[in-house]
């Protein structure tokens, strides 16, 4: 080992010696501009950017998010959907986020970003189709940039880096976010896709939403690191703590995390600290796993309620705004009612048509047979 | 074969600057097997590129390069690494287009070397064909003869489909004279490579050889062979193969791959379904054991040769 550094890192075609980066490693505290009584303290590193019309857009984006999330369940309830995953609680990390994307960017989410998908105006009807089961993705993703909503966890996340990278080489400035919850960190497809994205110095930025449970089993369980933000420095990129029930900060550093993506500053792993206030779906029971305090604790930092706080305290939460939204939100819970309620199911004959680009003989021999299937039960049923 | 592999690469790419290639060693080194020789001087960093050593990513981050409307040929440098990728292939590949309802194609080329033959160590000699056949939305194509190689390489980059395409790698220095430009059936047919009355011998990639050895041979034990090379295992070719069984009334299917479950036993009841008032035998097969695959000092016990196949087509004739 006497021979100079150069000379090891020419030959390992690796680095000796590596400054210490601490400038990688998440703050001690989460970052927080939004105290729980709606007041709202800057921070430098995290600037705010936003106008009135802007701030309002938060609000309403939330409200969105939550009433539909009601609605949704209480069709599934009444037999409409075959379960659905709430996302009550996370609102403001999800819009907060999303709010610093461009239309042209891309969202990978996981199967629980319905207020995202507020964000980016992806029709709410098509979207529950999938809960309801009537077709897997019944939103075209291109036309929304919302990929297909990933079932089994953490695969969206390679996806999201291979299209980052596709998008770097094309020289296109859109970025990539990615959703994934605390489950996802422990998946090796999660590790291969911030690898990926940092090797290639990729325009994206990995968003954890850290709800404290992945079903039944607590994020003690997923990871033995300090927080899941420090993994980031593993990967050579920037790990941030934000308060996910803080639509401010959950919006601010998510918007350095863009700018840096955008401008060719590589991938950003941001962990929001939130909370999964239902079930993990209808199918769920959490009271088997978690218990009451924990609620208690986490409904006194609702990201809504705080925000309503500091927007009144900023007058611009008067009535008739917030009758707007109020109205808004239940025209589209009306229409997403009335156009998911005893919605057809389909055609079956159409599962034969999107398995390849033409229908292949075999395919359309078992289409005939599906069909004189169907043909029959409606002869014996007449 | 490899050239012609490595030709048809630069031919697609040329054509398409859709066309990336992506993977381990394919870079620099030009792949371990040489398919992606001078791709990367010829196109760039950005066309053919060497990826971090996790196959989850190369077929990942290959979905997300189609989605955003490129045409990816990732390679998997073995077969038996493959299975790593099992997820993204199965639930995410082969599914992004019925799952979108037919909006996304992901028309993703993946390049596996398979099978034996090689003296391989463990892992490099799989058969892994009947885990993407059994998996709707996947083609699963194999060339066994040179010229092959190139047309149905060009032809399944060229599809919007994904295509597992196996390049036989016993068969990778495979010479045979090509004239270019050089077409060949279309990607879903399969082709007569021997005309005989007796028996149809339906073989596909290391195998199109063996069976027209076997072919060569029938002659001297009485037998008269047709060999149909099957191209493309998913779809397969009903027409082709149900035509030559009618004209013969025997049917032997040889492939390395294990027995249970393979394409033998697929095509042994497609026959019987289709031509069962034709058959004179049962269908035969000459496969691979099931067992795991061999050490390589006594894989040639394992694989099938002419020998095994003409034994199955002589007791084809025996019923």
């Amino acid at each position: 080992m006497n021979q100079p550094l150069e000379v090891l890192e020419q030959a390992t075609r690796h680095r000796y010696h590596v400054p210490a980066r601490a400038d990688l490693l998440p703050d001690e505290e989460p970052v927080r501009l939004l105290s729980p009584d709606g007041t709202l303290t800057q921070d430098e590193r995290y600037p705010l950017d936003l106008d009135d019309h802007d701030l309002q857009q938060l609000y309403r984006y939330m409200v969105l998010g939550r009433r539909l999330d009601d609605e949704s369940i209480k069709l599934q309830r009444q037999g409409q959907l075959a379960v659905y995953t709430s996302c009550l609680g996370q609102e403001g990390a999800q819009v907060g986020s999303a709010y610093a994307l461009r239309r042209d960017d891309w969202i990978f989410p996981s199967y629980r970003e319905h207020a995202v998908a507020r964000v980016r105006d992806v029709d709410p009807v098509r979207l529950l189709h999938h809960s309801r089961g009537t077709w897997v993705s019944a939103h075209d993703p291109r036309e929304w940039r919302f990929a297909s909503q990933a079932v089994s966890i953490g695969t969206q996340i390679i996806q999201a880096a291979g299209l980052a990278t596709a998008a770097q080489f094309a020289e296109d400035d859109i970025v990539v976010m990615t959703y994934f919850g605390d489950g996802a960190t422990s998946e090796g497809v999660t590790h291969e896709g911030m690898n990926w994205a940092s090797v290639f110095q990729a325009p994206i930025v990995f968003f954890c939403q850290n709800n404290g449970w992945a079903i039944s089993v607590p994020v003690s369980r997923q990871l033995a690191a300090p927080t899941i933000a420090h993994r980031g420095i593993a990967y050579g990129m920037p790990g941030i703590r934000v308060d996910g029930n803080d639509v401010l900060a959950s919006y601010a550093v998510s918007r350095v995390a863009v700018d840096r993506a955008r401008s060719g500053g590589g991938p950003t792993l941001i962990e929001a600290l939130t909370y999964r206030m239902e079930a993990h779906s209808t199918a769920d029971d959490p009271t088997r796993y978690r218990g009451g305090d924990e609620l208690a604790f986490w409904s006194a930092q609702d990201p809504l309620e705080r925000y309503q706080l500091f927007l009144s305290a900023r007058g611009l939460l008067d009535d008739a705004f917030v009758a707007e939204v109020a109205q808004e939100s239940a025209d589209m819970c009306a229409r997403v009612r009335s156009e998911i309620y005893d919605a057809p199911h389909g055609d079956p004959a159409e599962l034969f048509e999107h398995v390849y680009e033409g229908v292949p003989a075999h395919l359309a021999a078992q289409r005939a047979q599906l069909q004189g299937e169907i043909a029959a039960a409606r002869g014996d049923a007449s | 074969m490899v050239q012609a592999l490595n030709r048809a690469l630069s031919d697609e790419m040329e054509a398409d600057p859709d066309v990336i290639v992506l993977g381990e060693d394919v870079g620099t080194l030009g792949g371990v097997f040489r398919v992606t020789d001078q791709l990367q001087a010829k196109f760039g960093p950005h066309r053919c590129f060497d990826t971090p050593l996790a196959e989850v990513s190369i077929i990942g981050a290959s979905i997300g390069f189609a989605i955003y409307g490129r045409r990816p040929v990732p390679e998997i440098q073995f077969d038996g690494f493959a299975h790593t990728a099992f997820e993204q292939i199965v639930s995410q590949l082969a599914k992004y287009r019925n799952k979108t309802r037919g909006t996304v194609a992901v028309p993703v080329t993946v390049r596996v070397p398979y099978g034996g033959g090689i003296g391989g160590i463990e892992l490099h000699g799989e058969s892994p064909e009947s885990y993407w056949i059994h998996t709707p939305g996947l083609r699963v194509v194999t060339p066994g003869t040179t010229s092959d190689a190139y047309w149905l390489l060009r032809e399944s980059i060229r599809c919007n489909d994904p295509v597992i395409f196996l390049e036989p790698k016993r068969r990778y220095y495979l010479r045979e004279d090509v004239e270019f430009p050089f077409t060949g059936a279309p990607l879903d047919k399969a082709v007569v490579r021997a005309e005989g009355t007796d028996v149809t011998l339906l073989a596909y990639g290391p195998l199109v050889r063996t069976a027209m050895e076997a072919a060569a041979a029938g002659p001297a034990d009485g037998l008269s062979i047709e060999v149909v090379d099957l191209r493309s295992l998913s779809p397969l070719d009903d027409e082709t193969i149900l035509t030559s069984v009618r004209k013969t009334g025997r049917c032997v299917v040889a492939h390395e791959a294990q027995r249970t479950l393979g394409v033998g036993a697929e095509i042994a009841a497609r026959v019987s379904e289709a031509a069962f008032d034709v058959l004179q035998a049962p269908v035969l097969r000459a496969t691979g054991f099931d067992t795991p695959y061999p050490p390589a000092r006594i894989e040639q016990y394992w694989l099938p040769d002419a020998e095994r196949i003409l034994d199955r087509a002589t007791q084809a004739m025996e019923y």
